[in-house]
């Protein structure tokens, strides 16, 4: 059996009434609003299953608006996060959606900008507080939030990923995970990396800078 | 380390100590850090423990849904007039188990312990222990860490979810953590601290999650305050001697496999139990016809 802190037993500080309809909640809109990384004006929530069922009396919705807004778990602004977004001049919309074969804690987050849409994250809350992601601009994926990803979309050519992991190395940053998926043969491939320490502001330019590589998304870890 | 209850007594025997003391070092070694940065850390915990369960004591305080408030409130004027069938002690924590409770549901700030349905039960035990034994915020702290030792053997051998075990997992976890956290601020032994919270587990095996409208609302609250009660009923019995028969590792065990064989709908799906009486169901769709349609 492994050892775990008692920080697990006790805790998290959080604002309720659910760590995992609230504080979970709160962590995923905080994901889409971290690895969004510029200034948006619209946000979309498709509530799936039990987000959907029981958003209202569970604060998801408020929880999911102060995520992206940027607010700790604890924040007490949290109960006013509708309110603090419309004074931001940010339109938030809350759909019921049928998100297929997922958790029953799932939601499906847009961010856009002027009409433009800027990320489309899917995650979900699997207790105790505690987030998997699982999509990111269409692109399946796993991960926790818990590090700071790395993601690069690239041709699918020979050598991409030790140019990349390469980059990674010079720059002081350890892999934890690494995923790589394709379209098909020969056209967009993908590279999530999940690395232990967050890399260098210059990692992602750099890493464009390599030949066939299309776009680098860096996502910070989620605290 | 330690995975069993045998293991901490084992633990405190040839150390000489108490239970808190091997959860501290434990957690010491394991966060790489001095025992005063641990219990620093629990200081911040315990003092939003301690808001949560007087707030709702001083001020009305609703829940989001409107279902459940201002109990605490009730609870502590019905005590202070001084004619209770349980007396002072008793009442004192049942109100502030009840205003941590309602503070959660109002969105309030609340510290999971060990999970947010539940988080009233061990800090009302412990503020009122404190309060009634002259005690302050070190020996606080002290009986958070035997009560996070308990929830650790718990989740190690067993679940605190009430997705998975039911509100046994949740509430019969929280009042066996407060009743070793009890034992153990009245001076009783670490043998004594696990018959507690043995006879705690005991007394809500089996007991449901079926939330009313898949809220924590109704009945989590009222649990919270049942839950303190049986806490502190349960740290009397092995103060006086009695002794849990089963052992309490067994009786974790026993908690997981009844857990395991719950119906899925009386596992916090709101499907059965209270959630599905004629009442719970007619809450549900007055709260359902509060959503927003929106049309996509």
């Amino acid at each position: 059996m492994s050892n775990f802190s008692i920080m697990e037993i006790m805790g998290p500080v959080m604002i309720g009434p659910s760590s995992s309809h609230t504080a979970g909640a709160e962590k995923l809109g905080k994901a889409a609003g971290s690895m969004v990384g510029s200034e948006f004006d619209e946000a979309l929530f498709y509530l799936h299953g039990s987000f959907s069922a029981t958003y209202i009396g569970h604060g998801t919705n408020k929880a999911l608006v102060a995520g992206i807004l940027g607010m700790e778990p604890d924040d007490e602004r949290l109960r006013d996060s509708l309110l603090i977004a419309e004074e931001k001049g940010i339109k938030v919309e809350f759909i019921e959606a049928d998100l297929g074969e997922v958790h029953p804690n799932t939601v499906k987050i847009v961010l856009k900008y002027k009409g433009k849409t800027l990320l489309t994250i899917m995650g979900s809350s699997i207790g105790g507080g505690n987030i998997m992601i699982n999509e990111i601009d269409g692109c399946s994926l796993e991960i926790s939030g818990k590090y700071p990803v790395v993601i690069v979309k690239h041709r699918d050519v020979r050598g991409m990923v030790s140019r990349i992991t390469g980059i990674l190395a010079q720059s002081g940053v350890n892999i934890a995970t690494l995923k790589v998926s394709r379209e098909s043969k020969g056209e967009i491939a993908t590279t999530i990396i999940e690395t232990d320490n967050e890399s260098p502001e210059n990692t992602a330019a750099e890493i464009l800078k390599i030949e066939n590589v299309i776009s680098v998304k860096k996502i910070a870890a989620i605290k | 380390m330690y995975n069993k209850a045998t293991e901490i007594i084992e633990q405190t025997k040839k150390e000489n100590c108490r239970i808190s003391d091997i959860v501290l070092k434990n957690e010491c070694k394991l966060e790489e850090a001095s025992e005063q940065q641990i219990r620093d850390r629990i200081r911040k915990v315990l003092r939003v423990m301690q808001e949560a369960s007087e707030s709702a004591v001083k001020k009305e305080t609703t829940s989001i849904s409107g279902l459940i408030g201002g109990n605490a409130v009730k609870a502590d004027k019905y005590r202070a007039a001084g004619n209770t069938v349980c007396g002072d002690t008793v009442n004192k924590a049942m109100a502030r188990a009840i205003s941590s409770s309602e503070v959660n549901a109002s969105m309030g700030r609340i510290a999971a312990m060990p999970t947010a349905g539940s988080n009233g039960i061990v800090p009302a035990a412990i503020i009122t222990a404190a309060e009634k034994l002259g005690l302050g915020e070190e020996d606080m702290i002290d009986a958070l860490l035997t009560a996070s030792g308990v929830g650790q053997i718990i989740k190690k051998n067993a679940t605190l979810s009430g997705a998975e075990g039911g509100c046994q997992a949740e509430c019969g976890a929280a009042a066996a953590m407060a009743a070793a956290a009890i034992v153990e601020m009245y001076g009783g032994t670490p043998e004594m601290a696990f018959h507690a919270a043995a006879i705690a587990l005991k007394s809500v095996l089996g007991l449901v999650c079926d939330p009313v409208a898949g809220l924590v609302d109704v009945p989590c609250s009222k649990r919270n305050a049942s839950g303190v009660v049986n806490a502190m009923a349960s740290a009397d019995m092995a103060l006086a001697g009695i002794t849990s028969v089963i052992p309490f590792d067994e009786v974790v065990d026993a908690m997981y496999k009844i857990g395991k064989v719950m119906p899925a709908a009386l596992k916090e799906t709101a499907l059965g139990g209270l959630a599905a009486t004629p009442t719970g169901q007619a809450i549900k769709c007055r709260l359902a016809g509060n959503n927003p349609v929106t049309n996509h």
